[in-house]
């Protein structure tokens, strides 16, 4: 039944980032050429909304939180790695297979890349979980958290700054 | 600047669908989206075929298991509403070499797919460092103001951007 949900979520998660065109090699590296902001609008659009709806459903007494520990030598520094990847692949994993099922077949020289890298890490783990992901590990924070703030102002905070840069991104046709 | 539309959804509309999917499938079923980590699995499963013992030794292959599981079937119906959304609007398209790099770069498969190939070993490497990718950090991180979300994303942005414009600076 698990299984099945996935199968459903995937299903409408592939046919709205097709349909938001975000599957593109243009799209995304027209966002770090900074000329077009369309993967942007996407993902902040999505989290907005989501950022909402989880609140509220925290709200509701529902625990669902599932954050992901925050590391700064892990995550700044895988992050910027993966930049790194992104810029010169142009599809990121979600994106690299909704790639390839709208025929981009070019995908797959990074998804076999990408298998190459998961083992690559797989290979250094034992020394990496002694070292980088070790350097500043403060847990599962959030940013109300560590700013000592009730999550909906950082939520209304965000929905006026992102809907701020939204506006500006149309009036210089970003 | 928008050089390559072609008739897809308004950005905003979409993205805010998958807001809306993301609250159901966390309110239904409690799984927050993501994408990198079944490509670990996939990893383990290959080698498990071509080097087995390799995978009965490594703590991670341990950790994040040659399994199927809620996620993998999520990447499968991901391929599957892509394909149905691009025949629905007849956006399919066999593509060989990406139409901004082939303009820029010319139309050689392999000179593309060899950057596309090392790409994907930053990538992967770095997202499975970071413990997550645009859909896991990005998506289902931010949603939940998780700090190591917004690091991450500044990481991911921040390398992209770099990277990005060095590959396409002039006179390269």
């Amino acid at each position: 039944m698990n299984l099945l949900w996935g199968l459903l979520t995937g299903i409408v998660f592939g046919f709205l980032l097709q349909k938001g065109r975000v599957l593109r090699y243009e799209k995304q590296l027209g966002a770090l050429r900074l000329q077009d902001m369309t993967i942007i609008k996407f993902m902040m659009s999505g989290i907005l909304v989501g950022m909402v709806g989880i609140y509220a459903l925290t709200g509701f007494g529902q625990d669902v939180l599932n954050l992901k520990a925050t590391i700064l030598g892990a995550n700044l520094i895988g992050g910027l790695l993966f930049g790194i990847g992104w810029g010169l692949y142009g599809l990121c994993p979600g994106t690299a297979i909704g790639a390839l099922g709208e025929g981009r077949w070019h995908a797959l020289f990074g998804i076999v890349g990408m298998w190459v890298g998961a083992a690559l890490f797989a290979t250094l783990y034992p020394w990496l979980t002694e070292t980088v992901m070790t350097w500043g590990d403060y847990g599962k924070i959030t940013l109300p958290d560590i700013l000592g703030l009730n999550p909906w102002i950082v939520i209304a905070v965000m929905l006026v700054g992102v809907v701020a840069l939204f506006r500006w991104f149309e009036k210089v046709r970003l | 600047m928008r050089k390559f539309d072609d008739g897809g959804w308004n950005p905003y509309v979409a993205g805010a669908l998958v807001g809306v999917l993301a609250i159901l499938s966390v309110g239904l079923t409690g799984q927050f989206l993501g994408a990198s980590t079944t490509f670990v699995r996939m990893a383990a499963a290959i080698e498990q075929v071509v080097m087995p013992a390799r995978v009965e030794a490594n703590e991670y292959y341990q950790r994040v298991a040659p399994r199927f599981d809620w996620q993998a079937m999520v990447l499968i119906g991901v391929l599957l509403g892509a394909a149905l959304a691009a025949w629905h609007d007849r956006s399919f398209k066999c593509e060989a070499v990406p139409p901004m790099w082939a303009e820029r770069f010319g139309p050689n498969i392999w000179k593309r797919g060899a950057v596309a190939f090392v790409g994907g070993i930053f990538a992967m490497f770095g997202a499975r460092l970071a413990d997550g990718c645009p859909s896991g950090h990005g998506l289902s991180g931010l949603m939940q103001l998780s700090v190591s979300g917004f690091l991450s994303l500044a990481g991911f942005f921040i390398g992209g951007l770099v990277v990005a414009n060095l590959v396409y600076r002039r006179n390269a």
